[in-house]
């Protein structure tokens, strides 16, 4: 029998090591039609004409355009604004267009090189960075998608006081996701119902798209997730897109219809990570106490709203950091251009705050000339002081422990003084270090939790297993394993004793987006309630393992096709409060703390950076499965790696251009050295087994320390990332 | 496994996973297609299409190859070993050290591992992290797939 406290191993981890694992484009489809999409080749302008090259056979292929849309043509989410299929004009390169289908995969790909959308252009937006002309308003009267102002404190008579205001600019790229799975759904008519099945992080979000954009009944419309593989954000909004396409078809053709994007189109026509600018003003005193922060953040929403809203929303709550300031006005805004749309990417605006405030940081340690480390144990966020948006923290984390751990682990001050030996003695190679130090919120942001209502389920079958009902997914991170943990745990039961249902909206409740590193934080309680809810029923609360197993047993036997399960709906911890309008109160139910050191060498001939050493420390409330959980931080350190160094989209007309594996680079084995994790405990009463979330958390911190420790290893101080060698070789030419 | 010829189709027989097995492949068909869609064994998985990821490799006469860039015509007279060759008690350390968790770069990955443990010489002048670079993976960092590679050999050397 397993204690509450003991790792399960991951579930589907053999089936993924044999390749057994079927994802949605493994799965055997017998005749089904492949479909493909056309795509506008403008960034701007009206559709004059869509032209079907004579070449091609058309009456062998089944074609769908906007008129062909059963109920509204927009893709649900937070606006309506973002068509399913384009009707009269377009936003952005690679708009869709026009649907096809054809029972080859070769044939179909073919057919869309002979369809030619003609538009009449207009000027696009480009650059996000400057304000619109009359002529280039396409969204309110200001091409604003979201404008949030967060106040605390009187930060214009702080500034005006402050012996010392140091100003900053920031810019952060944006990010593809490379999910190694592409985009993939299937769309099939069974009966009165359409079916789709794909690889999704949101199955209800998927299955609100559906019924918009189909006009259909909620009865009528089924999602299913097919085991995915990677999501990061990635597969949050877009495949709501994708499933309206598979189905339009599927309907049109009377038959299923499969769409697999390959890489190429993957990364050209999908979201990506919010490029930002962000502006500090910052007061101190001349030892360094924050006295004021202003901050203002652009994000670029490219060409629709899609989730811009509370990407913003959760960059700026982050956007002061994890420091303690009476003062702070946080002014941000998610404007439109005619960019491919931005959306979800792990982490969710809070990355980009969070390298400004720390490069920030760093800049304002260089101006008074005191320690990096000092400014921050400062300024650090004790019990009882409060975040920007005025939560008062009193977690019983200690903050200070994790920087004074990162900094014990990663030997920071001997590493100091050895780089200063390193680099008298070397001509062409100079090595640095840097830090960061951040904090993540889990959960929707304010009162989006309320707002979801989740419910979870947990039903006993006759045979006494459990079974677990949410809508939350696999993608990676390890849901199947830890919800298993969670039930088995709690229960008494062996792993084997635990079924997790598919997120079929037709069999689980909903239990919200698998979003926010959320699911074991937020859902895993609820599955915890509903468990005690299931054991209530029976009679006796205490009953456990094999009792437990007997007694759902007998009340089978004595309850023949008789359902026994447990719910749970959410209710927000005691004492949360939050205010939408003035932006003020309790953001999220919990934060987890970090702090991350790096280490890297630049070679002055190429001014290539190698990372050496990577630490990463962060205070998450209880860690459920040490395993997964530091799977989770090595891999988002890793991807923020490649964030700061190398990952960089080529925009040409608001399109990536360098739309593949071979242009766009992401850290392989060998870019990357181990990366070092460490975790401090201190329980959160309202997460599962006293877990606060952490999948997002790890992508906060590296980018900052890293370019940290090349401005420390040049002698320069890199504000703008990817710092690429290029992008470094102007700033130490300059230097 | 005998498939329909068609005209433009050239005639391969090859052994997979120790088995001899006779295709019928147009000259632009890849090696990846032909396992997934033709020989139905989708353990081999698409990352990329142009030999990046890593995430399709298969030992081809023994050594790693991306078959996304292997044209099935090339393959005759030749040995394919996929994924679905490998057992359980194969891949069981690179479970324990968590080499796997969205698992799409996992068959790719468990193929290069499996190279490296038949051939643990190659480790007297590679590191592991050096050999499994032509795997892309997006969700471990890696960590746990060097650890698993290296739990691997261990337990080959110790017989």
């Amino acid at each position: 029998m397993l204690g509450g406290n003991e790792s399960v191993e991951r579930r589907e981890g053999i089936s993924k090591l044999l390749g057994r694992e079927l994802y949605i484009d493994d799965e055997p489809m017998g005749g089904c039609l492949w479909g493909a999409t056309v795509r506008s080749p403008s960034p701007r302008g009206l559709i004059r004409e869509v032209r079907f090259g004579p070449e091609v056979n058309w009456e062998e292929f089944v074609v769908v355009d906007h008129r062909d849309i059963p109920g509204e043509n927009h893709v649900w989410l937070i606006e309506s604004d973002q068509p399913v299929l384009a009707a009269d004009s377009v936003r952005h390169v690679h708009e869709p267009v026009v649907l096809l289908a054809h029972r080859s995969r070769e044939m179909v790909h073919k057919a869309v090189r002979s369809v030619e959308v003609i538009v009449d252009p207009s000027p696009p937006i480009l650059d996000f960075r400057i304000p619109p002309g009359a002529d280039g308003i396409q969204h309110g009267t200001d091409n604003v998608f979201s404008h949030i102002v967060i106040n605390k404190g009187d930060v214009e008579a702080a500034l005006a006081e402050a012996p010392v205001v140091v100003e900053g600019t920031y810019e952060t790229g944006a990010q593809e996701h490379v999910y190694l799975e592409n985009q993939g759904m299937v769309a099939w008519i069974d009966g009165d119902v359409v079916v789709v099945k794909g690889s999704l992080q949101c199955p209800f979000y998927v299955h609100a798209a559906l019924t918009h954009g189909l006009g259909r009944e909620e009865d009528k419309v089924r999602v299913i997730q097919a085991p995915t593989g990677g999501g990061f954000g990635g597969k949050e909004e877009y495949p709501s897109m994708l499933a309206l396409h598979a189905a339009l078809l599927a309907l049109e053709a009377g038959a299923p219809v499969k769409m697999i994007y390959d890489r190429s189109e993957d990364m050209a026509v999908t979201t990506k990570r919010h490029p930002a600018w962000i502006r500090h003003r910052t007061g101190v005193d001349p030892d360094g106490r924050l006295l004021a922060q202003e901050v203002e953040v652009v994000f670029d929403g490219g060409a629709y709203v899609t989730l811009s809203p509370v990407v913003l929303s959760r960059g700026l709550i982050h956007a002061g950091g994890p420091y303690s300031c009476d003062n702070v006005r946080i002014d941000g805004r998610a404007v439109l251009t005619n960019s491919v749309p931005f959306g979800a990417f792990r982490g969710f605006g809070a990355p980009q705050t969070i390298f400004a405030v720390e490069r920030q940081m760093d800049k304002i340690a260089d101006e008074l000339g005191i320690d990096p480390v000092e400014l921050r144990r400062m300024n650090l966020i004790r019990e009882g002081q409060s975040t920007a948006t005025g939560q008062i923290i009193r977690d019983g984390a200690d903050r200070l422990e994790v920087l004074d751990r990162a900094l014990e682990l990663s030997a920071y001050r001997e590493k100091q003084k050895e780089h200063a030996r390193f680099n008298a003695a070397n001509e062409d190679r100079r090595r640095g270090i840097g830090l960061s130090t951040y904090f993540h919120g889990a959960g929707f942001t304010g009162g989006g939790e309320v707002h979801l209502s989740s419910v979870a389920k947990v039903e006993a079958r006759p045979d006494g297993r459990i079974v677990v009902l949410t809508s939350n997914i696999e993608m990676g991170q390890g849901t199947l394993t830890i919800f298993t943990q969670i039930v088995s745990g709690l229960l008494g039961l062996e792993p084997d004793d635990v079924l997790i249902a598919d997120a079929d909206t037709f069999r689980v409740p909903n239990s919200g987006p698998t979003v926010a590193s959320r699911t074991v934080m937020v859902v895993g309680r609820l599955i915890e309630r509903a468990c005690a809810d299931l054991v209530a029923k029976l009679g006796d609360s205490d009953l456990r393992g094999p009792d437990l197993k007997q007694a759902i047993v007998d009340w089978h036997r004595k309850h023949p096709r008789g359902v026994l399960d447990g719910v749970a709906r959410y209710e927000p911890p005691p004492g949360i409060s939050w205010d939408e309008d003035s932006y003020r109160g309790d953001a999220y139910g919990a934060f987890a703390w970090a702090a991350c050191v790096a280490e890297v060498e630049v070679d002055l001939r190429t001014l290539a950076t190698r990372v050496l050493d990577v630490v990463a420390v962060q205070e998450v409330g209880k860690v459920l499965n040490e395993l997964l959980a530091s799977g989770q931080i090595q891999g988002g350190v890793v991807q923020a790696i490649g964030w700061a160094l190398m990952e960089e989209c080529v925009w040409s007309d608001g399109v990536m251009v360098n739309n593949q594996l071979t242009n766009y680079m992401i850290p392989t084995s060998d870019d990357v050295p181990p990366v070092r994790v460490e975790f401090l405990e201190a329980p959160y009463a309202h997460g599962a087994g006293g877990a606060k979330g952490i999948g997002e958390l790890p992508l906060d911190g590296p980018a900052p320390a890293l370019a940290a420790a090349i401005g420390v290893a040049t002698g320069t101080h890199p504000r703008a990332i990817p710092v690429t060698p290029e992008r470094l070789m102007e700033l130490y030419d300059g230097a | 496994m005998e498939h329909d010829a068609r005209e433009d189709t050239v005639r391969v027989e090859f052994t997979l996973n120790g088995k001899v097995v006779v295709v019928y492949a147009q000259p632009s068909d890849r090696l990846l297609d032909t396992l997934r869609y033709g020989l139905e064994l989708p353990g081999t998985k698409e990352g990329c299409g142009e030999g990046e990821c890593g995430a399709c490799t298969v030992l081809l006469d023994g050594m790693p190859a991306n078959s996304c860039l292997v044209p099935t015509y090339q393959v005759r007279g030749r040995t394919v070993e996929t994924v679905e060759s490998l057992s359980s008690e194969d891949v069981a350390p690179l479970m324990r050290t968590g080499a796997t968790q969205c698992g799409a770069c996992t068959p790719g990955v468990v193929m290069t591992a499996t190279w490296i443990r038949r051939h643990p010489e190659v480790l007297e002048a590679h590191s592991v992290r050096a050999l499994m670079a032509g795997n892309l993976c997006r969700c471990t960092g890696y960590d746990g797939i060097v650890e698993g590679v290296e739990a691997l050999v261990v337990r080959e050397s110790d017989g």
